[in-house]
């Protein structure tokens, strides 16, 4: 693990969460794994803040869940997005972009 | 959407709790493992994968508690675990919960059945539209509210502008003739802007018009609601009915809205116009426009004060104009009283109402103390919660424990509070005074509710509270240390300022009673000036045409009135079991309106303009014999006094004696009423008589013979002294009475004594809550001082055991916790006293015959409660006592 490694920025977290669950069904360590591999290690996420907002999500109807078997024969809970959670990513998506390239701007400008 | 799926998630983990958390630990569980196998994937040994996962995930434990708080059921969920918690604790603790429920409950029960009754009549406003712009105005007799004339309403009409309208108004009590059996009906003769005044129309039919209001107007009547659907069963067609009245046939032009209520004389049935002359008989003072018998109720305009409004009528008052002249007895020289109404119903009861509601208050204050006492006096809690506290509970968290169970002690005890409110008003209800207004307003209603409640939360609040920052700021590791040292330590301090509180309070309650008692001891050995018991007392109305006098037969009417009565007594004399009887015009303590029975006297050679408000008797021979009036001079009135022997009066003792100090009054010759008259010549001075309560001196008094006196009353009461049991003979005097004359009224059946009991009802009532009060008060007092020590006894178990192995006799230890008990009591009292030095002056109003500080009273108050509080202090001095210090000290 890099040393480099940071907390998830303060309110992406459903974002990330959203993001990896497009690609494909997945478990808890599943998904802190891909976010930490996507990342290239740059996030490192807290197991209790994702499994909460794992637990958030569900219920504003973002994910669905079901326990089932992994490749390697062991029981997990699998979550995956919904209709409306890939138009809640969408959304979260274009205003994380829209805010990203201006705070970009802003530090090309001070720059 | 949202919404309702946040709800159904919730409850569902709410309802499957168990399944949730499992699946919540599973969850957590299936991480760890994951981490450990990437670990291992990795290529680390067993041992190392483990340490690399822990390090990755962190304690499982915490994990599994953040994944599990997260929703609002968990907040709902810490709470029914709180509260199952607390309802353990209280079920744990039966004797504690009991007495704080209870104590609570009493506190509550009390003061939101007090605040009912209260609250209509200080409180809420009056039932009629800007009822604060409704006015009383009287005139002004010995400093106190008196009933005005026609000709004083006449000129404060045309002078006065602050006023929208005016409307006088008296009792009218005719008979109902015509259907099945005679009725007396109660009503007002008003004028005829009354119900504009009071801003009510009529819901049926029409207003009365001021052409209906003048000398020989049309007979026109409004009936009440009531009496529509009692005696019309609600027909509408009644409008332009006739109604017969005291031989009258009368036109229902109106009936009031169900919803009005006539507060100005809540039995009324019936309003008719009082048509007054209002201009040839302005200059005769003997006119009947010229009594001082009305009252006036006035509406305000918008924007004017009550002030304002006092300052006008005032200067009217003081600055008579030479077209409006006034006789002696309406001069307003000593000015007017202006009220609101509301203020004009509450100011005979409102010293007593707010005296009583002071009381409740402190019960409720001493009921809060005593359950923060209580829950105090459990020292056991504080190595509860240290050792919570060490287990790792926040200081919020233990906080919010506390605070939730004094809640449900409060809910507890205000749930019982509001049953016991409940019974509360209906006893109120059934124990009132009759003179107490807006009785039908009376009812645990919502205002009392809710200040039920909030005071419960605030109880609730404050006993969580003060125990809850104690634990906090004691602090929790001191606290574990301390169950093996226990010493009565700095803590004691907050409930022995408590202790001494409630001592105070109670003090304060009991002196009240004590005076209140004392008082109303010395009150009903009072003498009335006759004697009261075995006497039946009954009022006779004559009502018809057989008894008015007509211009072609000037006195007849008179004449037939007067036979009418001399006949009843005679039949009433005749009933076996009657010793004696006799009528009078006014019966003693009756609460006869004063306005019937003062009337000017002037002796001869006194200034024709001055004179006294005496009280006119016109009574039967015999009068002085049935009611046992001691006669000190002279004779009394008896059978010679007819209308053609010379004018015959009695004078009353204290009269007599101011009038002529050392002289004998008999033969002294004076008026009483008309001065065109002859003179009455004093026979004899008769003993002083009680006249409207026990409580008020005699005012001078003239008996006369009705046969003499200058007009034929309508109305006589008949006083009758039994040989057995007075109610018991009632229906037999009635019957000889009806055997003359069976379309004549008889109403106000009662015995003296009971009337005794009504006059002084009000005092009564405010006692017997004061008593019950006081002993609240002390009974809750007593269990606080001994909830207070019993607590410290046990904290002290130690201490007292090293004493007693040190040689401390057993009286020695028992002394000590006295001494303690007793110098609490000692402070309290101390206190208490000063405060009653100052509470006890809202009472004086209320008492009779004795000073509020009277110091026998204090004395024995101060005695009783240092006696119960020795009887509280000795149980647990009793335990301390026998304390066996090889077991104590072998314990620790």
């Amino acid at each position: 693990m890099s040393d480099s490694n940071t907390d998830v920025v303060q309110g992406t977290l459903d974002m990330l969460i959203l993001k990896t669950l497009s690609l494909e069904p997945l478990h808890g360590f599943g998904i802190a794994r891909r976010v930490e591999q996507i990342s290239r290690g740059v996030f490192k996420v807290n197991p209790g803040s994702l499994l909460t907002a794992l637990q958030r999500l569900e219920r504003a109807g973002w994910l669905d869940s079901e326990w089932r078997r992994t490749e390697n024969a062991r029981r997990a809970k699998f979550y995956r997005l919904t209709r409306t959670g890939k138009k809640q990513l969408e959304i979260e998506t274009a205003d994380w972009t829209r805010r990203a390239s201006a705070i970009a701007r802003l530090l090309r400008q001070e720059g | 959407m949202a919404l309702w799926r946040q709800l159904t998630c919730g409850v569902r983990r709410l309802v499957r709790s168990s399944n949730a958390d499992d699946d919540a630990a599973d969850e957590v569980e299936q991480y760890f493992a994951d981490a450990v196998a990437a670990a291992k994937a990795r290529g680390l040994s067993d041992h190392d994968a483990q340490a690399a996962a822990r390090l990755e995930v962190g304690n499982v434990t915490a994990v599994r508690e953040q994944v599990r708080s997260f929703g609002w059921e968990n907040a709902v969920r810490t709470f029914w675990s709180d509260l199952r918690y607390a309802a353990r604790q209280l079920r744990s603790h039966p004797g504690f919960t009991l007495v704080s429920v209870l104590t609570l409950a009493i506190g509550i029960g009390a003061s939101t059945a007090i605040f009912s009754a209260v609250d209509p009549i200080l409180f809420e406003p009056l039932p009629y539209p800007h009822g604060g712009r409704v006015m009383m105005i009287w005139n002004v007799y010995q400093g106190a509210r008196s009933e005005l004339s026609f000709g004083t309403y006449q000129e404060l009409v045309h002078r006065s502008h602050s006023f929208e309208s005016m409307s006088t108004f008296e009792p009218w009590q005719p008979a109902m003739t015509g259907a099945a059996q005679a009725e007396r009906l109660d009503g007002q003769a008003v004028s005829a802007g009354f119900f504009g005044v009071l801003g009510v129309a009529p819901a049926l039919g029409r207003d009365f018009q001021p052409s209906e209001d003048v000398l020989n107007g049309p007979k026109v009547v409004i009936v009440s609601n009531r009496l529509w659907q009692r005696r019309f069963r609600s027909d509408p067609a009644v409008l332009g009915q006739p109604i017969k009245l005291n031989g009258n046939s009368f036109t229902i032009i109106g009936v009031m809205p169900r919803s009005f209520d006539d507060l100005l004389s809540p039995a009324a049935d019936v309003w008719t116009p009082a048509q007054y002359d209002t201009r040839e008989r302005m200059k005769d003072f003997t006119s009947a426009v010229w009594g001082n018998h009305l009252r006036v109720v006035g509406r305000l305009r918008p924007g004017i004060s009550r002030d304002q409004a006092f300052h006008e009528l005032d200067q009217i008052a003081r600055t008579p104009w030479p077209e409006f002249p006034r006789p002696r007895w309406a001069s307003l020289s000593h000015g007017i009283i202006l009220d609101s109404l509301q203020e004009d119903m509450a100011s005979t009861v409102r010293s007593a109402l707010l005296a009583v509601l002071g009381a409740v208050f402190l019960v409720l204050a001493i009921a809060c103390v005593n359950v923060t006492n209580l829950v105090l006096a459990r020292s056991q809690r504080r190595g509860e919660f240290s050792v919570r506290a060490a287990l790792g509970a926040s200081r919020l968290r233990i906080l919010r424990q506390v605070v939730t169970e004094s809640l449900l002690l409060a809910m507890l005890g205000g749930l019982l509070g509001l049953g016991l409110a409940a019974a509360g008003v209906r006893a109120l209800i059934a124990l009132s005074p009759s003179g107490l207004p807006r009785l039908d307003a009376i009812a645990v209603n919502r205002t009392a509710f809710v200040f039920a409640f909030s005071i419960t939360a605030l109880v609730g609040l404050l006993t969580g509270l003060i125990p809850a920052l104690h634990i906090s700021r004691g602090e929790m590791h001191a606290a574990l240390q301390q169950t093996s040292r226990r010493t009565a330590g700095n803590h004691a301090y907050t409930r022995h300022v408590l202790v001494i509180t409630e001592v105070a309070l109670a003090l304060i309650l009991l002196i009240s009673t004590g005076l209140l008692l004392h008082s109303m001891r010395r009150l009903l050995a009072v003498q009335p000036g006759f004697n009261p018991t075995q006497l039946l007392t009954l009022q006779v109305q004559t009502s018809g045409h057989q008894f008015d006098d007509l211009p072609s037969a000037p006195n007849a009417g008179s004449e037939a009135r007067r036979r009418f009565f001399r006949n009843a007594l005679d039949a009433v004399r005749n009933v076996p079991g009657v010793a004696q009887a006799a009528f009078t015009s006014a019966l003693p303590l009756s609460d006869d309106p004063s306005w019937e029975t003062l009337y000017g006297a002037r002796f001869e050679g006194e200034d024709p303009r001055g004179g006294h408000n005496v009280i006119r008797y016109a009574v039967s021979p015999g009068y002085c014999q049935a009611m046992q009036i001691p006669i000190r001079r002279g004779r009394c009135i008896d059978e010679h006094d007819t209308a053609t022997a010379s004018p015959a009066a009695l004078l009353s003792e204290s009269f007599a004696r101011s009038q002529f100090p050392g002289q004998n009054p008999i033969g002294k010759r004076l008026h009483v009423g008309p001065d065109n008259r002859p003179w009455f010549i004093v026979v004899g001075v008769v003993g002083d008589v009680r006249q409207t309560s026990l409580a008020l001196d005699s005012p001078a008094a003239v008996y006369l013979s009705t046969e003499q006196t200058w007009f034929a009353d309508d109305t006589l009461s008949f006083v009758v002294r039994t040989q057995g049991d007075a109610a018991a003979l009632a229906p037999t005097v009635k019957n000889a009475i009806w055997s003359i004359d069976k379309d004549q009224p008889i109403v106000r059946v009662a015995t003296m004594n009971q009337l005794i009991a009504t006059t002084e009802a009000q005092r009564s009532f405010v006692l017997i809550l004061f008593e019950a009060f006081g002993l609240v008060a002390l009974a809750l007092a007593a269990v606080g001082m001994y909830g207070v020590l019993a607590g410290s006894v046990v904290e002290r178990t130690r201490e007292i055991g090293v004493r007693a192995a040190l040689g401390a006799s057993r009286s020695s230890i028992l002394a000590l916790i006295l001494r303690d008990g007793m110098r609490l009591t000692a402070a309290g009292i101390i206190l208490g006293l000063c405060a009653s030095a100052g509470a006890t002056r809202f009472l004086v109003t209320l008492l009779y015959g004795i000073s509020p500080l009277d110091w026998m009273t204090w004395l024995g108050v101060v005695a009783l409660l240092a006696a119960v509080a020795a009887i509280a202090c000795w149980a647990p001095a009793w335990r301390a006592a026998c304390v066996d210090p090889s077991i104590t000290l072998r314990a620790e």
